[in-house]
């Protein structure tokens, strides 16, 4: 029978089979502050190893501040959780980035830009946006602390096969539109949980002509409709990010690693549970409305009532949503004044991100009405900004320029919003006080983020592209 | 985990939503301890309280409720457990009180990481939940009965089967070490391993 791309990389993985569960050996793991520690405990209360240190690699990002280096920046209890990481890390012999290392970063931008992630490898993290590592055709997915715990023991999980799911992205995008635009129209159409109990394969002519950091964006996001993980198979573009990075393989085993990777492709007639058809000239700069990343809507449509969906639960979480929101249907969100703009995140926090937001950044000042912080990835994709110059158009425009970190995406740090405050954030969840209790989220792109901060309220980033 | 998981008596609590994530569940201020312990008193924090300081209860969110004190089941909707993969909302639900969540669907991870920490996640129907939550609300005393071993929910007239993989109801049934379990197939895992390529 034709396989997919993700029966390939699950099979090729299978240590045992027990039962209606598989064994699967796990390549890659990382780690970071916040899932680790409670793991690192359980292996010690019972005189457990790390058994593969070599596969096993931690950065501190989450709890850290992204104003300063100090590692008790954001108070004595996330300087305990940065701390208890550096110990656990070095008791068991853990490759860790710490707070001010060149290679910091968020977890899912430091990974692949070291060459830590492979095509074909299996790739998790105590985070549910491990699945960004799909973009390399990984099988990549997000994992409680009880397995990393396992994970870090016996480097392997017990997993069940999930159902596959077929995502067609054809023709080629219009001007403007990016790879978050096209997740958030992805997500949109299939629905919050549109994609539970699936990992997707992204495919069709407007995913091939990306870039790997625009392939991460959309695999990223892929948790957000509900995915175990999302993948994408590798090619060229992806072959020539992965050479000469500090992990990748070199020599002859990288001529035998590519033999092999280029056999990592969905074949002619494999068959999925579920396949989706997108046509990519019909996405426009997308715009979240509502408290979860499937209400969302192209920046020139109205804000949807409650009345306008059929299924009840939807009708209700639109009704709690737009209350939360503090919109009504039929608002034009380009008339929406925002007091904050983020933009960052493992979703939106690499070099090619910095630059789409400084190309908007450079036609004007931050409105006196915003605050707005721009956050790269890592201390790679900071130093990269700077020589470009990057860092100057940002603070000459009225942006602060910051350290690498999660930041606001989540605020387990100092870079938390007020209730009332409303956000143009590039991440990825607009959950009801994500970004601080009471405060209003809006995912967008990076360009659409800088262009909100600009006119102190959204505005269709179209009118910028001249 | 050491005491497994069989029959549980007890009442619900009914939380009617959609869609409700782990952010809610236990929000990022929570996440910065380094013990699986004290999650509790934080669940739900941004709709149990009405301030920061968790002083002032919301007497209009069902988990505070005075009918609902010591319910040991929690009722929800659709997408239970969505977002972020932060094993932290089962240790706070359990810390809490509750052993069993039943819901329409629930989110992959968050299922995963409830099957690990001996809390029970029962998906059923949208008219089954409906039927549930119509009991409950008419009497918040109604005493639910989860038998794993039967996989039924009974609750009064009503009787319900339910779902569960073979090796998670076993799991929990046993309390079984899973991390022990997995070290007795080492020399599996070294013939897999030497049998990688070297690059990897």
């Amino acid at each position: 029978m034709a396989k997919t791309l993700y029966d390939k990389v699950w099979e090729a993985h299978v240590v045992d089979q027990l039962g209606e569960d598989s064994l699967l050996y796990i390549d890659r793991h990382l780690i970071h502050e916040v899932t680790s520690p409670q793991a690192f405990a359980g292996l010690n209360e019972k005189g457990r190893k790390v058994r593969r240190p070599d596969r096993t690699f931690g950065t501190m990002d989450h709890s850290i501040s992204t104003r300063s280096l100090a590692i008790d920046a954001c108070g004595p209890q996330n300087a305990l959780q940065l701390k208890t990481l550096a110990t656990n890390c070095e008791e068991h012999g853990v490759k860790l980035f710490p707070v001010g290392h060149q290679k910091q970063g968020i977890v899912h931008v430091m990974g692949p830009e070291l060459g830590l992630i492979l095509p074909g490898m299996t790739v998790v993290c105590g985070d549910s946006h491990t699945a960004t590592h799909g973009a390399f055709g990984a099988l990549a997915f997000g994992i409680g602390t009880s397995q990393v715990e396992h994970v870090l023991a016996t480097q392997t999980l017990k997993q069940s096969k999930a159902k596959s799911m077929l995502i067609n992205v054809n023709g080629k995008l219009a001007v403007g539109i990016t790879a978050k635009d096209i997740i958030l129209a992805i997500i949109g159409k299939i629905g919050h949980a549109g994609a539970t109990g699936h990992v997707i394969e992204y495919a069709g002519e407007a995913i091939r002509s990306l870039t790997m950091e625009e392939r991460m964006t959309i695999c990223n996001m892929s948790i957000e409709a509900g995915a175990k993980a999302g993948m994408v198979a590798p090619d060229d573009t992806t072959f020539e990010y992965v050479k000469g990075r500090e992990y990748a393989p070199t020599g002859s085993d990288w001529d035998e690693a590519v033999a092999y990777w280029k056999s990592l492709h969905s074949e002619d007639g494999a068959t999925f549970d579920t396949v989706v058809e997108l046509d990519a000239a019909d996405i426009a700069p997308q715009i979240t409305w509502g408290t979860n990343p499937g209400q969302v809507i192209g920046v020139d449509a109205p804000v949807p009532a409650p009345e306008d969906f059929s299924d009840a639960v939807e009708k209700e979480s639109a009704r709690k949503a737009l209350a939360y929101m503090g919109l009504s249907a039929g608002d034009k969100l380009d008339a929406v004044p925002v007091s904050h703009v983020f933009i960052g995140s493992c979703t939106n926090g690499r070099i090619e991100d910095m630059r789409a937001a400084a190309f908007i950044a450079k036609q004007g000042k931050v409105a006196d009405t915003v605050t707005a912080i721009v956050v790269p990835g890592s201390g790679a994709v900071k130093r990269q900004a700077e020589e470009e110059g990057l860092d100057k158009i940002f603070t000459d425009a009225g942006f602060e320029w910051r350290l690498p970190g999660c930041s606001m995406c989540l605020g387990m740090n100092d870079d938390i919003l007020q209730s009332g405050d409303r956000c143009a954030s590039t991440s990825n969840r607009n959950f009801e006080g994500r970004q601080g209790r009471g405060a209003r989220t809006h995912l967008v792109s990076p360009a659409m983020a800088a262009a909100a901060a600009l006119k102190g309220r959204f505005a269709d980033v179209r009118e910028f592209q001249e | 985990m050491s005491q497994g998981f069989t029959v549980h008596t007890g009442r619900a609590c009914p939380l009617d939503q959609a869609n409700v994530d782990t952010d809610q569940i236990i929000p990022k201020q929570f996440l910065t301890g380094v013990t699986r312990t004290g999650y509790g008193k934080h669940l739900f924090h941004d709709w149990r309280y009405l301030d920061l300081h968790e002083q002032e209860p919301n007497p209009d969110f069902v988990v505070n409720k005075p009918e609902y004190a010591g319910a040991s089941i929690l009722l929800s909707r659709e997408n239970f457990g969505c977002g972020s993969s932060r094993e932290h909302a089962p240790w706070a639900l359990a810390d809490f009180g509750f052993d069993v969540v039943i819901a329409t669907s629930f989110a992959d991870i968050f299922y995963g990481n409830c099957i690990n920490n001996q809390l029970l996640p029962i998906a059923l129907s949208s008219s089954q939940m409906d039927a549930l939550f119509g009991a409950v609300k008419a009497n918040a005393d109604l005493e639910i009965v989860v038998d794993l071993p039967a996989q039924t929910v009974v609750a009064g007239d009503l009787t319900f089967s339910f779902d569960i993989l073979a090796h998670h109801k076993n799991n929990l049934i046993k309390g079984l070490d899973a991390i022990g379990q997995t070290l007795e197939l080492t020399s599996t895992i070294e013939e897999f391993e030497a049998k990688q390529p070297a690059w990897l």
